[in-house]
């Protein structure tokens, strides 16, 4: 039971990274339409540059965390401008090849500028363990989950009361409607990059102090195609969902199973949830169909 | 409103040939004799990468047909090839089948995979299916590294050398001609393809799927046909690299491999043979030449040898990137465009802006 426990909250804080994750690949593509490849690289991003501001400059770790948002977000909307913006209306495979040239270029220049090897230093998260009845839990862990859902839930009610949060789902409702309603479509592509880089480098900084810094970290990238079939494409409450569940997933069939049976699974699940579901569990169901 | 200006047929015979005109006859026996001539002059260096290209060429054409012809996106080459690699490999290691049939047997393998993998495109489009191929390269990926007692795991697979004629193949200049054969066979299958009902079935569906079905044809079909024609040729090309190489490792049909030919074929030109060969020869040769610009500037600086993998990797994307947002329609067009700026000299028609009009 204590094992089980452990590899519970274990699950749970590696379900809420892919959650933050997949929540900003939701809101770019609830916005924009596009499927964002490169959003583990913004993940990545956010481990590197937080571990740039504390361990390399020095900073303290809200100015660190401060600087890390401010230096996502100027990413995200450098990249939307410059890159996304000259494609609107073009062919899916052309967003897609375009954010996997994204990815590329980002594994690229962090690479080259921090090298292959993994950093580690001191975490924000308390080090210590709490101790649970027989279980033992890491401090670093338990905290990630409900610092995860608190930034999740101010996505949703981003989107549910702002402004700009609501302009967005008027887009992604009709886009020639909302621009006759004098909605301006490139502030909100713009916000929803901003808003997506925010989320993943929320998330790389707390993969940072959980598990430290390393290029494998872009792998998560592609968990988040799980996550967000199964969650739904469209719902930040489906990105949560789904993060718990597949984060959960891998661990219990890590452990109970093994095989390294626990890489694959997500995929299966993926799968599966295309053929039953394809629109996911909260997602809307206008998938289009052959 | 101008005239047009160019080329028009006067006989079936020209309208229907691949080459029709003297012009490029003659750049086709230019080619020829290139190809030809090439590996008596060429470097060992030189022999590989064009080994590599003419492989590549071969599996770029293969993805086209399903990709850029038929609309339908696959993140799977990489599994695609691994299927036409083990089998083949394993095939000739294991039961001594002479390496041309085991190389044909790991085709129709491969082309019955993709079939299997192209039933979801039945119910899923766009983007579901890129995403449900990128499940199937996971898992196909996962199969490859764990079912250890048939594919040997992570260990590498030592295939023997293919003999033909009593020659060993596995040198660089021998196995040159086996995929120059391969390469241009590709090329001819499918540029013909192209011009007959199906590769016309394959464009209808591409465009308009529900006009395809309106005007009879059966598009369920059509897309299995175009999964299994295109996986045909990504097993052959699979295949090819088992041979060439003569060991199979699974490092090379990872989710990269899928991208690097999606590259391919994006920066050659989706629904082009002549860009994907082009795509693939850019794609391929690219790290080579910045890994020899990095040794070049060695003496000067020092560190960049350290740097050689980041700058191929950033400069990979960021060619895709530059390529789709100044030219999606890739170095196939690009080529068009030289082509007739000297055809219609000094005049400025341009054949591609009459078409848009």
């Amino acid at each position: 039971m204590d094992i089980f426990l452990q590899l519970t909250v274990s699950g749970l804080s590696t379900g809420m990274i892919y959650a933050l994750a997949a929540a900003g690949f939701v809101v770019i593509y609830k916005a924009s339409d596009v499927i964002n490849f490169a959003q583990g690289d913004l993940l990545l991003l956010g481990t590197y540059l937080i571990f740039f501001g504390v361990a390399q400059v020095g900073l303290p770790w809200s100015l660190g965390v401060g600087l890390t948002l401010l230096l996502a977000v100027a990413v995200a909307l450098a990249i939307e401008r410059l890159v996304l913006r000259p494609l609107v209306g073009e062919p899916i495979i052309s967003m897609i090849m375009v954010t996997i040239g994204l990815s590329s270029v980002l594994r690229g220049v962090t690479g080259a500028i921090w090298g292959p090897s993994p950093r580690s230093f001191d975490s924000f998260l308390p080090a210590g363990d709490i101790v649970l009845g027989p279980a033992t839990l890491s401090m670093a862990r338990v905290l990630s989950i409900p610092i995860a859902l608190a930034v999740l839930a101010g996505l949703g009610l981003f989107f549910r009361y702002a402004r700009d949060g609501i302009a967005m789902r008027a887009i992604a409702d009709d886009q020639q409607a909302a621009l006759s309603m004098g909605i301006s479509i490139p502030r909100v592509f713009g916000v929803a990059w901003g808003l997506a880089a925010v989320s993943a480098a929320l998330g790389g900084i707390m993969l940072a102090g959980i598990v430290g810094v390393s290029p494998n970290v872009a792998s998560i990238g592609l968990r988040v195609f799980p996550v967000v079939i199964l969650g739904g494409l469209d719902s930040i409450a489906g990105a949560i969902l789904g993060g718990a569940i597949i984060g959960l997933l891998e661990v219990y069939v890590g452990f109970y199973v093994g095989h390294g049976l626990n890489l694959v699974v997500p995929y299966v699940v993926l799968v599966l949830m295309l053929m039953v579901r394809p629109y996911g569990l909260f997602g809307k169901e206008v998938i289009e169909r052959v | 409103m101008s005239l047009d200006c160019g080329v028009f047929h006067t006989r079936y015979e020209a309208d229907m040939g691949l080459r029709p005109r003297p012009l490029q006859r003659l750049r086709l026996g230019m080619l020829a004799l290139f190809v030809l001539g090439f590996p008596f002059v060429a470097s060992a260096y030189w022999l590989d990468l064009a080994n590599q290209v003419a492989i590549a060429t071969v599996g770029a054409i293969g993805l086209n047909i399903l990709v850029g012809y038929t609309g339908q996106i696959s993140l799977g080459q990489g599994a695609f090839m691994a299927i036409g690699a083990y089998t083949a490999g394993l095939l000739t290691l294991n039961f001594g089948v002479p390496w041309g049939a085991s190389v044909f047997a790991a085709c129709l393998l491969t082309a019955a995979a993709g079939t299997f993998f192209g039933l979801p495109s039945l119910r899923l489009k766009g983007l579901y299916l890129a995403i449900a191929t990128l499940a199937a390269q996971e898992i196909v990926e996962w199969g490859m590294t764990n079912w250890t007692a048939v594919t040997g795991g992570t260990e590498a697979i030592v295939v023997p050398a293919p003999v033909l004629f009593g020659v060993r193949m596995n040198t660089n200049f021998n196995f040159y001609w086996i995929a120059v054969l391969a390469a241009a066979g590709t090329a001819l299958f499918a540029a013909n393809l192209m011009r007959s009902r199906i590769g016309r079935a394959f464009e209808a569906v591409r465009d308009q799927d529900i006009a395809a079905s309106v005007i009879g044809v059966d598009v369920f079909r059509t897309k299995l046909l175009a999964f299994a024609t295109s996986s045909f040729f990504v097993g052959l090309a699979g295949a090819m690299i088992a041979f060439h190489r003569n060991i199979i490792t699974w490092e090379r049909f990872t989710l990269s491999t899928s991208i690097v030919f999606l590259a391919m074929i994006i920066v050659g030109g989706l629904g082009s043979i002549r860009g994907s060969f082009l795509g693939a020869a850019l794609i391929t040769l690219l790290p080579a030449m910045i890994t020899n610009v990095g040794r070049a500037i060695q003496d000067t600086a020092p560190q960049a040898a350290s740097l050689l993998p980041y700058a191929q990797q950033a400069v990979f994307g960021i060619v895709i990137i530059l390529f789709l947002i100044f030219e999606p329609r890739g170095l196939s067009k690009l080529w068009e465009n030289a082509k007739d700026y000297f055809h219609v000299w000094p005049f400025a028609y341009r054949r591609g802006e009459r078409r848009a009009a």
